[in-house]
């Protein structure tokens, strides 16, 4: 394997690992303010996978790097301006609505994003993949049911759905973004080809968010940077507070 | 005419015999019972706080997903008591109900503050500690439900207990920091964690109905003395300090000797006025008002496929 490649990959798999771990905190946040015991075990399970899932593809970042770092050099020790993570997923808990639209929006992401990845020559990352996808399939059962109780629910329930999908909508377009370091991951049969995946997502989100009474936005906005570390004010303060008791005792461990 | 029910509901007590949901029970023994399954499935609930506090500062993506499994499990426990409570006749939301109004109570370890990681590791060593001890002994609890849900928590809570005290030794072991904060949450909890057994048996104002049911099978203090005695060897293991300067050995009871309890701290505290009793009540509350609409949002979803479903059948 070129070192190009090679850094190709540890980027990408970074990348996703950021993904992971910056979802997975924001849904950890939950824990003990559901609306109900269920939910907060169910929150618990989400955030687990995705914590998970974060570990996994830091630790093939790692051990590409091979300059001995671990996967908690790689969610710890990294300012916000390093990290590549999607905006959407950065975006604070908001309300439960906020929430669910975040999740369902990820959820088909994954249940599209992931099948490709399976079909991965890296097999590091076809593995991952294939774990992921039986969590996923789970999230997206969780989170589409819970935006069609929610939109078509109450007049209250609905009014907050809107507005988390008004809110969220603009966030979703960078998911379909490439850029070189993926396009050459792609012609190598490694990476995910997200670019073809847009049309796909919103016939699915349309459908979901139609059943549910919801509106779907028109394309009038986009907000983009989370792959090039351009992130929104939120991620810095996630991160302090992620960060600070590790970065308090250099060098220890836990 | 309950004199015959009342000699049968006895005899099975003491056969050992479990009473089941639908056995004739006194009134009583159900009261009793209700007071200590929701007391114990709040602790759970409320439980989830203080450790959920560190969830998203935990310093390794390992203790991480330690301290999410494990505050998740809490949750589970809550749900398994709840439920049990709920086959004598009383519903989750009444429960709730009495937590939010100060009717019930919670264990009052839950309201002290969780200040440094170091707190995680030393509520699941010392806390989940002696809830294990209390716990075992309630899996021979005479009421079928509740000692059979005890069961399954136990394989639970001692896995919680091993990953909090692991987490603690790596802390003693660490750096003088690390070590600092490790004895410091020791401090700080090993007092309150003796304090979870309760009073002395003699100021003890449910002990002796409930030994005598079998729903309590060893007295407050025969299982605190149970969890002084095992807790000397594992500080020692840490190379902390014990926090009681009067522990010693007594070879002719065979067990240790230690200091008294600040029982006007621990009366305080179970009378509402400890550090955190206001916050963990008010969150618990701030979070359920602030999950109502998304409850109603079900009932009307509901609703409305249940009307549509009738609609299409006529």
């Amino acid at each position: 394997m070129s070192d190009q490649i090679k850094n190709a990959i540890q980027e990408y798999a970074t990348r996703l690992g950021d993904d992971s771990v910056v979802l997975g905190h924001r849904i950890s946040e939950w824990v003990s303010y559901g609306p109900f015991l269920e939910e907060d075990i169910a929150y618990g399970n989400v955030s687990l996978d995705y914590v998970g899932r974060a570990r996994l593809f830091y630790s093939y970042a790692a051990e590409l790097a091979d300059d001995g770092r671990d996967e908690d050099d790689f969610a710890y020790m990294r300012n916000d301006r390093e990290y590549r993570n999607l905006l959407l997923l950065e975006m604070p808990k908001g309300d439960f609505a906020y929430s669910q639209v975040r999740q369902l929006f990820a959820d088909v992401y994954y249940t599209l994003v992931l099948p490709e990845l399976l079909q991965s020559k890296d097999e590091t990352l076809a593995g991952v993949a294939a774990k992921a996808i039986k969590e996923t399939k789970y999230h997206l059962r969780r989170s589409r049911d819970w935006v069609l109780r929610l939109g078509d629910g109450t007049e209250e329930s609905h009014k907050r759905t809107q507005k988390a999908v008004d809110q969220l909508w603009g966030y979703t377009h960078e998911l379909f973004d490439m850029d070189e370091t993926e396009q050459l991951l792609v012609n190598e049969g490694i990476a995910v080809d997200v670019s073809k995946l847009r049309d796909a997502w919103l016939k699915m989100v349309s459908d979901i968010l139609t059943q549910a009474t919801i509106t779907v936005p028109e394309d009038s906005w986009a907000v983009r940077g989370g792959r090039t570390g351009y992130h929104t004010e939120h991620l810095g303060h996630m991160l302090t507070e992620m960060q600070i008791v590790h970065r308090s005792h250099p060098g220890c461990k836990w | 005419m309950t004199a015959p029910q009342e000699e049968n509901f006895m005899r099975k007590i003491q056969a050992e015999e479990k009473i089941e949901p639908k056995d004739w029970m006194p009134e009583a023994y159900r009261k009793n019972l209700i007071r200590q399954i929701s007391q114990h499935a709040h602790s759970e609930v409320i439980g989830m706080q203080p450790e959920g506090n560190w969830i998203t500062r935990a310093p390794s993506l390992r203790r991480k997903v330690v301290l999410l499994s494990k505050v998740q499990d809490e949750a589970g426990h809550g749900l398994y008591l709840y439920s049990a409570c709920e086959t004598l006749g009383i519903s989750r939301s009444e429960m709730i109900e009495q937590l939010q109004s100060g009717v019930a109570k919670y264990s009052s370890i839950f309201n002290y503050p969780t200040l440094t990681w170091a707190d995680v590791g030393a509520i699941g060593w010392l806390v989940d500690g002696a809830a294990i001890v209390n716990q075992v002994s309630l899996q021979r609890t005479s009421y079928g439900p509740y000692s059979r849900g005890m069961i399954r928590i136990c394989k639970e809570e001692s896995f919680h207990q091993r990953q909090g005290y692991e987490a603690i030794l790596e802390l003693a072991k660490g750096s003088p920091g690390q070590k600092e904060m490790a004895q410091d949450a020791l401090n700080r909890f090993y007092w309150p964690a003796l304090m979870m057994f309760g009073p002395h048996d003699s100021e003890s104002a449910h002990s002796q109905k409930s030994m005598e049911w079998k729903i309590k099978r060893e007295t407050n203090d025969d299982l605190r003395q149970k969890f002084v005695d095992q807790t000397v060897k594992q500080i020692e293991v840490l190379g902390l300090e014990h926090p009681d300067k009067a522990i010693k050995w007594n070879e002719e009871r065979g067990h240790y000797d230690s200091s008294d309890l600040n029982w006007d701290e621990f009366w305080s505290v179970i009378n509402g006025n400890g550090h955190c009793n206001r916050q963990r009540i008010e969150h618990h509350v701030a979070a359920h008002e602030e999950g109502e609409w998304v409850r109603d949002a079900i009932t009307a979803y509901n609703d409305k496929k249940r009307a549509k479903k009738a609609q299409n059948a006529a």
